[in-house]
């Protein structure tokens, strides 16, 4: 058996990354344990002639086509969106666009204001301080003055707005709506020891120059020389507990397929909104023959994504292509609950700047826009690099019949039992993606735009994975309370995803992150009884 | 060759449906997806669509009778027209394949006016664009909603 530790930490993405930092100030014997492996900046696709390729194989967003001996297979048949992360330092940091918008005030009262779902436990203005905290950490490109949102103040200046930019701005300033340089965490000047953006355009799939920010270069380099142990290709199967039902450790298969049990007087679980309740539903004992910390029988359910409706369309000259960050606007100007719409809640417009050569031919194919045979040359020459889109992040509200189970026969490579899941997107959110299309298409038409096409919902768009262990204050009606810690099981914490009790319609990593932080400084706070 | 897994008659069958796919140009200086070298990449490259096309391989034979390259040129049009209407995800797989190779060979790449390089370390210039547009976004007042 190995040595105990204070505190352990499952997961080094977004929010494990974020508390191990966080926590590390305490000289608490900290490890986290990462089923994924280090990548090097030399192995991303953007160094190589088959970058495009590569979309669709080592770095494909989709972990089942994906398919590397780190991830592990997700049954999404029953689900129109399928699930897109990566699995390794940084996890699905190294796999994000580095759109990086925060939660609204209004996003944490939906109840209050709105009458839907519910509130949050929290709200913006607690989270506040720890969202400037995580733009400094990770780096956080963008322009003060967004009147869309309470004001703050970006480290670095904007992305460039490019060709495309300048189209979208123009258009929207046409229609009168609201547009906005995005906050993104790529670099825009050479920002504590990572180079500024040099335009490879390609981001995705992470970033060669190391300019779009991952956590395996923001925040693990601080916390492991700050004593935090990250150990990868450690794969956890489950949180056991002691007699008395807390939490005693983790049992997990080394990198050399060896089981292993770390003892813990703390145990985080940061795996994601899938990732975490698929390990909670797999720690079943006789305490908890449901699942660990699931005595409200709501680990795994209420799973939201963001449904995303995307519009796009060709202009008559060539634009950026793939040239540059490919997320550089946003717009709020649907984001409040119109009265007058038949829907709730809103959603953010997400600006796309182009699509490489590759993707532009593929894309095409398969909506039947390139001609086989001597069409064919002509036909794309008036596509690549023309086209410009935009998609709606809608809201999705919980539904408990959108859920994470375990598949009774898909196991990963180490025999653990695979999560699956069952989604459907409902009438609300159905009825907000209608309403953004045809606003996409106003957009695009102002910005001389032609042979529009929709995608909707994106297939590979389940980026953002939430709500599968909420937070609340009451036991029978939520997982974890108002800082994260679970009901049942008082030395066991969540920080990602799965604790959001909403999505808002925003890229939810910084507020994951701001969260974690959050949740990081209440055990500090608390250290003297934290189990009382 | 390559490990790639086709028969012999697949393999020319590949070859004679990725060049009526795209066929060479001299309007545009390129070859077909049928060139030598860009057909090589593509058998170096089928990876996780393997299976796919060897499905999508056997229903084109299937419907053709007999190897899809041994059909005459009329024959062949009619098979592929058909083969497009039903081939579903297997073809889609097997055209995917083909566009992947295709389009990043240097002498399509330099047709299209695009530089035959990855992007990493030179990357791009993409202008800032005029910052003014946003004055009107400036003026608006705050959107958001407060809440107490």
């Amino acid at each position: 058996m190995l040595d105990k530790v204070d505190a352990l930490i499952v997961g080094s993405g977004a929010s494990g990354a974020a508390v191990a930092w966080s926590l590390a100030d305490t000289r608490m014997r900290i490890v986290c344990l990462e089923q994924g492996d280090w990548v090097k900046p030399t192995d991303y696709p953007s160094n190589g002639r088959d970058w495009e390729a590569r979309l669709f194989s080592d770095f494909a967003i989709n972990p089942n086509r994906r398919a590397r001996p780190t991830d592990y297979p997700i049954n999404d048949a029953n689900s129109p969106i399928k699930v897109v992360n990566f699995n390794g330092v940084g996890g699905s940091t190294i796999m994000y666009t580095a759109h990086f918008p925060r939660m609204h005030p209004s996003d944490f009262r939906v109840r209050t204001l709105d009458g839907v779902a519910d509130d949050w436990p929290i709200d913006y203005a607690t989270l506040e301080p720890y969202f400037a905290e995580n733009d400094r950490m990770m780096g956080v490109s963008g322009l003060a003055g967004d009147p869309a949102y309470p004001p703050h103040q970006p480290p670095m200046p904007p992305l460039p707005l490019g060709k495309s930019g300048a189209r979208f701005g123009k258009a929207m300033n046409q229609l009168g709506w609201h547009w906005w340089p995005s906050d993104s965490t790529i670099a825009t000047t050479d920002y504590e020891g990572r180079a500024r953006c040099i335009n490879l355009g390609h981001c995705t799939p992470g970033c060669a120059q190391g300019a779009k920010a991952s956590t395996d270069i923001t925040y693990w380099p601080h916390a492991i020389r700050a004593g935090v142990e990250l150990r990868t290709m450690c794969r956890v199967r489950e949180v056991t507990v002691d007699a008395h039902g807390m939490a005693s450790g983790v049992i997990y298969y080394d990198a050399e397929g060896k089981e292993q049990f770390q003892p813990a007087e703390v145990v985080i679980l940061a795996c994601n909104g899938v990732g975490t309740p698929r390990l909670m539903l797999n720690s079943v004992s006789a305490k908890f023959p449901n699942g660990i910390a699931n005595s409200s029988g709501l680990v795994g359910k209420n799973l939201m994504f963001h449904p995303y409706a995307l519009t796009y369309g060709y202009v008559d000259e060539p634009l950026d292509g793939n040239h540059g960050p490919p997320l550089c606007l946003w717009s709020q100007q649907f984001y409040e609950t119109d009265p007058g719409r038949d829907f709730v809640r809103g959603y953010t417009f997400q600006f796309g700047r182009g699509v490489g050569a590759i993707m532009e031919a593929i894309v095409s194919a398969n909506a039947g826009r390139l001609p086989w045979g001597e069409e064919h040359h002509g036909a794309y020459r008036k596509l690549v690099n023309r086209r410009i889109g935009l998609s709606a992040i809608c809201e999705d509200l919980p539904d408990e019949h959108n859920r994470v189970t375990l598949d009774p026969d898909l196991k990963d490579s180490s025999g653990i039992p695979a999560p699956k899941l069952d989604y459907t997107i409902s009438a609300n959110s159905l009825k907000m993606m209608d309403h953004g299309i045809a606003r996409a298409k106003e957009v695009l038409t102002a910005a001389g735009a032609s042979n529009i096409a929709v995608e909707s919902p994106i297939l590979n768009g389940g980026w953002h994975l939430l709500g599968t262990a909420r937070m609340g204050t009451d036991p029978e009606r939520s997982v974890v309370n108002e800082w994260g810690r679970c009901h049942d099981v008082k030395n066991l914490f969540i920080v990602d995803g799965s604790i959001w009790v909403t999505s808002g319609g925003v890229n939810p990593t910084s507020t994951i992150q701001a969260l974690a932080l959050y949740i990081a400084d209440s055990i500090k706070q608390r250290l003297a009884n934290l189990f009382d | 060759m390559q490990n790639h897994d086709l028969s012999a008659d697949q393999v020319r069958d590949l070859r004679a449906l990725a060049g009526m796919i795209i066929p060479p140009s001299a309007a545009y200086d390129v070859p077909g997806a049928d060139d030598e070298k860009i057909f090589n990449d593509i058998l170096r490259s089928l990876e996780r669509d393997r299976d796919d096309i060897r499905r999508a391989l056997s229903h084109l034979a299937a419907i053709g009778g007999c190897a899809f390259a041994d059909l005459e040129a009329e024959r062949r049009t009619e098979v592929a027209a058909a083969f497009r209407e039903v081939g579903g995800a297997p073809l889609a797989a097997l055209v995917r394949v083909v566009l992947l190779c295709y389009y990043r060979d240097d002498r399509v790449m330099r047709s299209l006016g695009q530089e035959a390089r990855p992007p990493f370390p030179k990357g791009h210039v993409v202008e800032q664009g005029d910052w003014s547009l946003l004055d009107p976004v400036r003026a608006r007042p705050p959107m958001y909603r407060t809440v107490d």
